[in-house]
Order: C-alpha cells, then structure tokens, then sequence
C-alpha cells in the first residue's frame, strides 16, 4: 500500500466494492494461500493472484518495482535453504550439496510468498489510505491504533517534504554524499533535526486540536452498508478459493 | 486607543510570561472589547505569537492576569471555555488541519462542543458554503493548496461560532488571489478580532486599532489611512511594455 497517490489512476473493478469487502477477501486470500499444502497447489495460487492482479488493472511496471523490495528479503533465503537444509542431495556443485528438499521449501516459499503479496496488492493498492483506516476502524481495530494511522497519513508527507527540504539545503551548500565522517555526521544532524522538527510539529497540531475544544474523544464517521456487488464478489471469492483448496488436497 | 463601549471580552493585565527563564512578554496589559479589532504589529520575535498563546492558555504566564469572557482564566479547564469562544487561526494551517477529508476536519470544532454527528455535519457544510467552499468538502486535506489550507482553516474556527478571532500573520505565504478572498471574508464578519501580522496593507483594512510589540512589551501604535504617494516597482508578466 502506498501513500502517495502514484498507482492510484487505474480504473480497478476492486473500486466498485466496500473497501472493508475488500479488506476481507485480502485476508481470506491470504489465508488460503499460506495453507496450500503441495507445489501444484500453491502453483495454482500464484496464478490466482496474477489473474486478480491482470483484473485490477495496475501498472504492471510499478507493481513489479513494487515487488523488488519483497524479493530483495528473499535472496538470502534462496541461496541458504539449498545448502542448510537435511536429506538427499538433488546434485552436487563441486563442494556444496543441494538438498532436495532444500529446493523445494525454497520454491515453496517463493511461490507462497509472491501469490499472497501479489493478490494483496491486486485488492488494495488503489484503496485510498484514508478509505482504509475508515475501513479498518468499522471492522473493529482498536481507536487508538485508527488515531495513529489517521496521523501517519496526514502527516508523513509533510514530514517527507521536510526532509527533502532540508537535503535540498544541504545540497544547496555543496553537500554530496561521499564517504567520509562529514557525511556521517550531517546525515546524523538531518535525522536529528527532522526528530526535534516531527516533536515540534506534534505539539503544534495538539495546541491546534486543544483550541477547537479537544477533550480526547475523537469522532470517526459511519460507514455506508454494502451493496449487493460486495455480495456478488464475496460469493465468486469463496467459489474460487473452495476449488483452489479442493485442488491442493488432491494433487 | 478609543473603544470604550462594548463589554470586554478579553483583558490581560500586568502580565509577564518567561520561558526557560528569558523573558518573552513584560508586563502586558491589553483590553479587547466587542467589536474591536486590534492590529499587533512588531518584529520577529517580540512576542506577538506569544501573545495570542497566552490568550489561550497555550502559554502560562508567569504572573498578571488573564481575564476573559468575564472571568479569570488559571487553569486549563477554565482556557476550555476561552478557546471555544476565541478562536485561534494558527500560522501554519498543516498544524490546524489534521482530519483526512475537509469536512471533518470542519466538523471537528463542533463535534467537540457537543453536537451530534448529523448536526455537526450540518455545521460544517453552512460554514463551507457561507466560504463558498463547499465542492471542497470531499477532498482530503493533504492535497489542498496552501490558500485552500488556510480557508479551510478559518472554516474550522467559524464552525465554533466564536465571538472573537485570533488571528495569527492570517496572510502569510498566500497569493493575491486567497489574500483578497481571505479580506473579503474577515472584514464581512462581525466579530471582535486581534490581528498579527506584518502586512501594513492588510492591517490599515482591517484593523480598528493597532499595538506594537516590541521587545516583549505593548506600546500604542497608530493605524494611519491617508492617501499616498507612492514609487512602485511592479513585475508585469505576459503584458507587451514596448
């Protein structure tokens, strides 16, 4: 999920449903994906999540950069598993034994791994952040925690473009990022002034909440009730999601 | 300083306010009546935002007195009541505006002093339409421009129906375009006001009276409105000056 508005322009299908619709049937999703017993299964699962994604119409590009991040964990996994992992060697690369099973717990994982962040993304990465929370708080997640997604919505750009405000200025005045103490000590300074500057900012907006009569209970809105599409796609969902697991137990 | 009709709603009296032990107001005294609306000039840091703060409670004073709607204000349960009815405008409208959409967030004030969600809303979109802002209501509040910020800013402090507004530099870091709507908006509005800001222009509009701060003390000023003589230098852009 993103808070910038960047992979927000798609016209996904998704944006028909209530957004708390959509919440859940990430989260069944998931489910049934991390409970796929065989390869085939969560083969099966990875071509799930692709569909859903190809239906929600993101940016194939963006969502694949997006990907990278996940990937990048995963390197260090794929390479040990193979090596560490006990019983039969598949074949032998000089020294180093693969492990068979090795192989397959990392194919495993890959498959797994990618099916659910991929159908995660396919159902919510046009979510706007604030629909989001709206949604969160009416399924039931404590206040306290919707209160600190709210803030963090509203104000991690503010405290991005502070950021960057302050390497333009440091840029400004000849700054570049070579590797010597300077560098070290500056970039600790920006982390340190933007800490002092994100603390200042906090009691400000707290003085400001204080002035329009705030006492600590906070008003969220209602939510509107579902439609009959949410019905529609939640009946589809649970169709598909019965076959996959018939599937996976019987491969 | 002439007004002396009208009841008055905010008195601060020999009013000293030290911050980490440095003097930031020096015995103050100020009265603001009904339908007063007093300019307060002065340079960076002579104490004008601290000013409006100590108003509110935002800021403790040291000693002196802090009356206001006809009764001492000490504690923080008594600046309640004080901040409902005089509203404070802040310099930056990011700090202000902190609910995900714009009618919330104008709706916020009012939710606060009791309202019921329906009513509150009601509110909110009367006060959006009364700033011919009300196609504004959906739109989330991060995306704003700043002269759409500080308009849906002062919504927010309308909603509360205040009988005063404090109104801090309200014209900073706005193009002519919101400064004149901003004007056009404060100087229709009924209501007693303390204004600090540094545009002279705006001020000999606005203003009934002005103070001066300087070096954390009040002293009189004088508002002056006559014709003048001026040498402009003006940029002209996409205009042909042969």
């Amino acid at each position: 999920m993103s808070l910038s508005a960047a992979n927000m322009s798609t016209a996904s299908p998704f944006e028909k449903l209530d957004p708390r619709t959509r919440l859940l049937a990430a989260c069944a999703l998931v489910l049934v994906i991390v409970s796929m017993r065989s390869l085939e299964g969560q083969a099966a699962a990875l071509l799930l999540a692709l569909a859903a994604l190809r239906l929600s119409g993101l940016d194939l590009g963006l969502t694949g950069r997006r990907l990278m991040h996940v990937e990048g964990f995963m390197v260090a996994l794929l390479i040990l598993l193979p090596l560490t992992a006990p019983g039969p060697a598949a074949f032998t690369i000089g020294p180093l034994e693969i492990s068979q099973r090795g192989l397959s717990r990392a194919l495993s994982i890959i498959l797994t791994v990618n099916a659910a962040v991929l159908s995660t993304l396919a159902l919510l990465e046009t979510l706007e952040p604030v629909r989001l929370a709206r949604a969160l708080a009416s399924l039931g997640l404590p206040a306290r925690l919707v209160h600190l997604l709210f803030f963090l919505i509203r104000y991690q750009s503010l405290l991005r473009e502070e950021g960057l405000r302050l390497i333009e200025a440091m840029r400004a005045r000849g700054f570049a990022g070579r590797l010597r103490v300077h560098t070290w000590r500056s970039y600790g300074n920006l982390v340190g002034m933007l800490l002092v500057r994100s603390v200042e900012r906090a009691e400000r907006v707290d003085e400001a909440m204080r002035c329009r009569g705030f006492s600590g209970r906070f008003p969220l809105r209602a939510s509107q009730p579902m439609t009959r599409a949410d019905a529609a796609f939640a009946l589809v969902l649970f169709t598909v999601l019965a076959l996959l697991l018939t599937f996976d137990r019987l491969a | 300083m002439s007004a002396t009709e009208g009841a008055a709603f905010i008195e601060l009296e020999n009013v000293y306010v030290e911050r980490a032990g440095v003097r930031v107001l020096d015995n103050v005294s100020l009265t603001l009546r009904a339908g007063d609306r007093l300019a307060v000039v002065g340079a960076n840091g002579a104490g004008k935002t601290t000013l409006l703060r100590t108003i509110t409670g935002l800021q403790k004073a040291t000693s002196g007195t802090v009356r206001a709607f006809g009764r001492v204000r000490r504690t923080q349960e008594d600046f309640r009541e004080v901040r409902i009815r005089a509203a404070y405008l802040f310099q930056d409208a990011d700090d202000q505006l902190f609910c995900p959409t714009v009618l919330e967030d104008v709706a916020f004030g009012p939710l606060n002093m009791g309202l019921n969600e329906q009513a509150a809303l009601e509110k909110a979109n009367a006060t959006l339409a009364f700033l011919g802002m009300e196609h504004l209501g959906e739109r989330i509040t991060r995306r704003l421009s700043g002269g759409e910020k500080r308009l849906v800013c002062l919504a927010g402090v309308l909603a509360m129906e205040p009988d005063v507004l404090l109104l801090d530099e309200p014209t900073n870091s706005l193009d002519a375009k919101h400064v004149e709507k901003l004007m056009t908006v404060l100087s229709s509005l009924d209501k007693s006001m303390i204004i600090v800001s540094h545009d002279r222009p705006i001020l000999d509009r606005l203003a009934t009276r002005a103070v001066r701060m300087k070096d954390c003390r009040l002293e009189p000023a004088v508002l002056h409105r006559h014709p003048h003589v001026h040498e402009h230098l003006h940029v002209h852009v996409g205009e042909d000056h042969a």
